[in-house]
């Protein structure tokens, strides 16, 4: 610095005074900056383990409507009538999907491309998720400074750059909109807050626009459009109504609902449906507060007020019944959705839709899932608590109204511990950041003796540390230091778990799925996609594929052919239809095939290799929704005394139903494994029932060399004469 | 339906050619074939044809030219004609290559196309030569019953002449026709005939006039999966900072007898020698040594199943199809690599830099419809040129990779039915200035020394309104 050196004295002596705080803020930023890496990084074990490909069953269609808006362009994106998914009806592709993702990765590939970076689309759409996961660590920075301090901002954006809750859901590869939406969500909030505590008109139109982001992302948006009213109204009865408030919420709920209503998939729901009424009535109440309040100012008589005030809160109360009333009955604003319903009654889908039940990841969360992706910050969310409800402000009673909220839906449904991940990660990072604060106070007191104003600790704390200083002198120091290096030992733990259950748990990609061999050596089994890429490359092009729904996007991505059903399950009439199929015997089924013009079938079996998610585990569920639209369809038949069983004892209809068939066909002629009898299933560790498997109307087509996918080809009606 | 057409097709076409020996009179009438043998391999796709002429120039005037005849049924389906002639006795024999080159006759009977030898040295009256000439064909191996199911075996036909079509008269000639195996379900006989094991004779005939035909058809078995390339884009990336980038798209088919009906898994994996014989399970590519960082996948993701041996010589890559493939079925996949570019770029004596590479197909024993070779030269190049053994198609492109301002030249090359023979060096010489290498980096740091000088403006400046 050799402008430095130049100045005159006074000048240079400035330039010191500045120093620490210079200083504290490059360790700040340079901590950002390598927090900001570790979230991209501690994502890119799938990429490192196996490759740079996309995962699971959503991301596929993601991938897929990514390539087609690359190619095509927005307006073709938007008009996509997509005839290869839901034969014969077809889906309307653009206004039946959260745009969000697509354009995001689009615009960043379209960026990239700018500068002359020559990459594939698939790249940017496999590290789009870990991108925007770091950008979150951002996020949870500011959003943890606004309402604690840059301390508690820190420590937020470190715990939820490796909090498994989140990982699960943004590794390399899983292209899906929980990916940006989780930033979006938690961007939106924060950017509330601070409209919120600043009474600022721009921040509540960037909020607004947040919003927006958030609602072309992901159907997860509702969580937002229901907690801000809730949380308005938290604080007009706890009688923290301001004019902040007023501009804050006003704004975002007026500009963010029209911005909303532009998403074709949202449309008029917005004002409609049953889920955003909450938000419409705070708004009116605002109105009213606001106008009661300037009764108030204008009329100086109090006794005048309370009946004024009696007489509008009356008619509000009873114009918002009647007008709610009336568009219940007549059927302008829409009941709750199943899904909805689901969330606050968790025994609702079990009875009503076996759809939403059937899903692994709408299951009630266990108490080891928790355990599993918080770890220690299912203790600190309490002690986080705790400290927010010390220091109760605007921004405090935010974050533990968000907290609670998505902790219950946490319980409710596994993937939901996802929404609460934030909100866990923020209110445990005030525990973390205001008892390490309060222990090094406490040492740092000790051996100045005299507190400086160094510290922007809290005050109270400061005050109660100080008081507990002149009480036990001696094993004071000791004990924050003992603290102190607890409290390391369980963070340093907890990064360890989080660096292991990511690489263990979360970085699979799902299609490919690896073994360790009897050398100890990696043997991977890549059947299904040996399936796609048979049938892409060897079935006629219109050739129409059925399959349970869970395979639907991933063959029309890979396989690029037309499937009958797929992940998107608009439609659960002809997913029981499916169902029913399946479930069928072999000539009944042939009927309902050919009416859907089905050249192939597709079934997963896990009995060569002991995979066990395939289609005979499955099978109870699709009897089950099978059974949910067609009667015909008996779950006690497929039972023997309420058993799920495929050997000998197993049920006469389940032995000869064409899944059954279509999954053991040929296999007792085959031996899995050393010392057990041909037709050994692995998965399920018996002998099967019925080895001696007759196919009329149907011939096997392909094989894959584990056996994991299975296609037949539906044979031609045979000749009348 | 089709067989008893094209018998008559081809009487018709040996009586016209009987007619046109009448009435023809051509400059290469004083030259005549004392002794023809002729060795066909039938054992993979590729039909491999050895022809042995004893050329003799009966007439008065020294000649240097000899034609070569093929009919238009075979001429499509050739990949490749060579000629050599032996010079020297015992032990000191020295190969001549000569040249070979397709010709026009005006006055061709039945459109029979030509090919004419060029000799070293003009063949003057009453003198005689002995002439070897390789020629391939491709897709002449016609699958008969057309589809097969998993556990049948492959029988093909192959049709030729048991006289061989010359527009010269051939004093004597035998034909060997050699199968991959004994089973050999039946053979046209044209006496005298003979069949010994896996081969059959054709022959001796003599004093055959020229254009005689005698259509043979033979029916045998052929288990070997016949792999043909349909497509094939190869693209060489030249970077001046050390390496050589490899890319080849191929799209695979088995051109063999179409599967039927059934795949069934069980009976392909426990009787492998039973079923599905034709199939093909791997594929092998031979790629130059010191290849580095070699990958092979599809539009759907890596294919794990490849494995690459090295030694100092040669880099062996040996591929499987993520599922084996049968008759007619079909797979695209992508091969990779790297080599240091060294072994390829060299200086020419003019100040140029010239790329030396191969130009066919690295997998072994396929046959290619169609090869694309794109050169990328690195941006800044100029002036390129290509030079190849054989005559293809050339265009230039221009391609844009990562931080290129004004792109990259591309040299294009195509080129129809290649075989493995194809597979010699070619060169695309230009000139390059060094300067251009360092172009990139020097952008890269311009931009991060403006980003950074931005955050330092940013910094210092302020800029808010209100005051």
């Amino acid at each position: 610095m050799t402008t430095v050196t130049n100045m005159p004295l006074s000048d240079l002596l400035k330039s010191f005074k500045l120093k620490t705080k210079q200083q504290e803020l490059l360790i700040r930023v340079s901590i950002l900056c390598l927090v900001y890496i570790l979230a991209f990084i501690t994502r890119l074990f799938s990429v490192l383990r196996y490759e740079s490909m996309i995962h699971e069953f959503d991301p596929y269609f993601n991938y897929r409507t990514t390539l087609y808006l690359t190619q095509n362009g927005f307006y073709d994106f938007w008009n996509w009538f997509d005839y290869e998914s839901w034969y014969p009806l077809g889906r309307i592709v653009g206004g039946t999907l959260y745009p969000g993702l697509m354009v995001t990765a689009v615009l960043i590939y379209r960026i990239l491309h700018f500068l002359r970076f020559a990459v594939h689309i698939r790249e940017v759409c496999v590290l789009t998720a870990p991108f925007f996961a770091s950008n979150t660590t951002l996020v949870a920075y500011f959003f943890g400074k606004e309402i604690w301090d840059t301390g508690a901002g820190l420590v937020a954006a470190i715990l939820i750059a490796i909090c498994p809750g989140y990982i699960s859901r943004s590794v390399a590869g899983s292209y899906d909109n929980e990916g940006v939406a989780i930033f979006a969500l938690l961007f939106t909030f924060y950017l509330f807050v601070k409209a919120v505590n600043t009474g600022s008109l721009a921040w509540s139109l960037a909020s607004a626009f947040g919003y927006f982001y958030m609602v072309s992302a992901w159907g997860g948006y509702v969580f937002i459009i229901n907690l801000i009213p809730l949380y308005v109204l938290v604080l007009l009865i706890t009688g923290r109504y301001s004019m902040r408030l007023y501009v804050a919420y006003n704004c975002m709920y007026v500009l963010g609902m029209l911005l909303a209503m532009q998403i074709r998939f949202v449309g008029f729901q917005h004002v409609q449906s049953g889920e955003h009424m909450a938000a419409m009535g705070v708004f009116f109440l605002m109105q009213v507060f606001y106008f009661l309040d300037w009764v108030k100012h204008m009329l100086s008589d109090t006794k005048l007020f309370q009946a004024f005030l009696r007489i509008t809160v009356t008619c509000a109360v009873v114009v918002g019944t009647i007008a709610l009333g009336l568009g219940m009955l007549s059927g302008y604003i829409s009941p709750w959705t199943g899904r909805f319903y689901s969330l606050l009654d968790p025994t609702y889908a079990k009875d009503h839709i076996p759809i939403i039940a059937s899903v692994s990841e709408h299951q009630p969360t266990a108490w080891s899932s928790f355990m599993f992706d918080y770890h220690i910050l299912l203790f600190l969310f309490p002690a986080g608590l705790y400290f927010c409800f010390k220091r109760l402000s605007d921004a405090t009673i935010f974050i533990v109204m968000y907290g609670l909220t998505s902790m219950y839906f946490a319980g409710v449904m596994v993937r939901l511990i996802l929404v609460a991940t934030p909100a866990v990660c923020l209110i445990s990072a005030i525990a973390v950041s205001a008892t390490v604060k309060n222990l090094t106070v406490l040492l740092r007191s000790k051996n100045k003796g005299v507190l400086t104003g160094s510290t922007k600790g809290s005050s109270s704390s400061r005050a109660s540390s100080k008081a507990l200083l002149d009480q036990s002198q001696p094993f004071q120091k000791n004990g924050a230091i003992a603290l102190l290096f607890g409290a390391f030992y369980l963070l340093s733990k907890y990064a360890t778990h989080c660096t292991w259950v990511t690489s263990e748990a979360y970085s699979s990609p799902s299609i490919v799925l690896a073994a360790r061999g009897a050398h100890g050596n990696r043997v991977i089994f890549d059947d299904y996609r040996e399936a796609y890429f048979w049938l892409r490359q060897n079935t006629p092009v219109d050739a129409k594929v059925m399959s349970w729904w869970d395979y639907g996007y991933q063959i029309t991505a890979m396989g690029n052919r037309t499937v009958i059903v797929d992940n998107n399950t608009w439609n659960n009439t002809h997913i029981a239809t499916v169902g029913r199929a399946l479930s069928s015997y072999e000539d009944e089924a042939i009927e309902i095939m050919r009416s859907l013009d089905v050249d192939y079938v597709l079934v997963v079996f896990g009995g060569v290799t002991g995979y066990s998610s395939d289609d005979i585990n499955k099978f109870l569920w699709m009897v089950r929704i099978g059974g949910g639209v067609f009667p015909v369809i008996k779950e006690p038949d497929y039972l023997v005394n309420g058993e799920y069983r495929v050997d000998k004892g197993a049920a006469p209809k389940m032995l000869n139903c064409l899944m059954y068939k279509l999954c053991y066909y040929r296999f007792g002629e085959m031996l899995t494994e050393y010392g057990k009898p041909p037709g050994y299933d692995r998965a399920r560790g018996v002998e099967i029932g019925n080895k001696d498997i007759k196919l009329e109307h149907l011939e096997e087509a392909f094989t894959t060399s584990n056996w994991i996918v299975r296609i037949y080809k539906v044979k031609p009606p045979n000749n009348r004469w | 339906m089709e067989a008893p057409i094209r018998a008559r097709e081809i009487l018709g076409f040996t009586l016209l050619s009987l007619l046109f020996f009448v009435c023809r009179s051509s400059p290469s009438h004083n030259l005549l074939i004392s002794n023809a043998e002729r060795r066909i391999d039938l054992s993979s796709h590729i039909v491999k044809v050895y022809l042995t002429l004893k050329v003799e120039n009966a007439g008065s005037t020294p000649t240097s030219e000899i034609l070569l005849a093929f009919p238009p049924t075979q001429v499509d389906h050739l990949a490749t004609v060579e000629a050599l002639v032996t010079k020297g006795k015992r032990k000191k024999t020295t190969i001549v290559h000569l040249d070979v080159k397709p010709t026009e006759l005006p006055d061709a009977p039945n459109e029979t196309k030509y090919f004419t030898i060029y000799l070293a040295n003009p063949l003057n009256s009453g003198e005689s030569t002995t002439l070897e000439v390789l020629y391939l064909f491709t897709h002449s191996l016609e699958p008969f019953p057309a589809e097969i199911g998993q556990s049948e075996s492959q029988l093909v036909f192959y049709r030729d002449s048991a006289l061989i079509l010359s527009p010269y008269h051939i004093k004597q000639q035998t034909t060997f026709l050699k199968a991959p195996s004994t089973k050999v379900e039946s053979f046209t006989r044209v006496e005298p005939t003979n069949r010994a094991g896996t081969e059959m004779k054709y022959g001796p005939y003599e004093d055959r006039p020229s254009y005689s035909f005698s259509p043979i058809l033979i029916h045998f078995e052929n288990n070997s999966p016949f792999p043909v390339v349909e497509e094939l884009v190869r693209e060489v990336e030249i970077s001046h900072w050390g390496n050589l980038q490899v890319t080849e798209q191929y799209t695979l088919v088995h051109g063999g007898a179409r599967h039927k009906g059934v795949f069934s898994r069980v009976d392909y994996q426990s009787r492998p020698s039973l079923n599905g014989v034709s199939s093909l399970r791997y594929l092998l590519a031979r790629l130059p040594p010191r290849v580095h960082s070699v990958y092979y996948r599809d539009e759907i993701g890596n294919i794990s199943s490849s494995h690459l041996r090295t030694d100092s010589r040669k880099s062996e890559l040996e591929i499987e199809p993520r599922y084996p493939l049968f008759g007619g079925w079909k797979a695209t996949f992508l091969i990779g690599y790297g080599l240091p570019l060294q072994d390829f770029l060299f200086e020419s004596s003019d100040d140029r830099r010239y790329l030396n590479f191969t130009f066919g197909c690295p997998l072994l024993d396929t046959v290619v419809d169609k090869l694309t070779v794109k050169v990328v030269l690195p941006e800044g190049s100029k002036d390129p040129s290509a030079v190849v053994p054989f005559p293809v198609e050339q265009h230039f492109e221009t391609k844009y990779s990562y931080l290129d301002v004004v792109g990259r030249t591309v040299v294009v090359m195509e080129k129809k039915n290649l075989v493995p023979v194809h597979n010699s060096h070619f060169q695309v010489y230009y000139t390059f200035k060094p300067m251009f290498m360092l172009a990139e980096p020097l952008m890269l740091t311009t931009a991060f020394f403006l980003f950074f000088v931005a955050c330092v403006a940013y910094l210092h400046i302020d800029l808010s309104i209100r005051k």
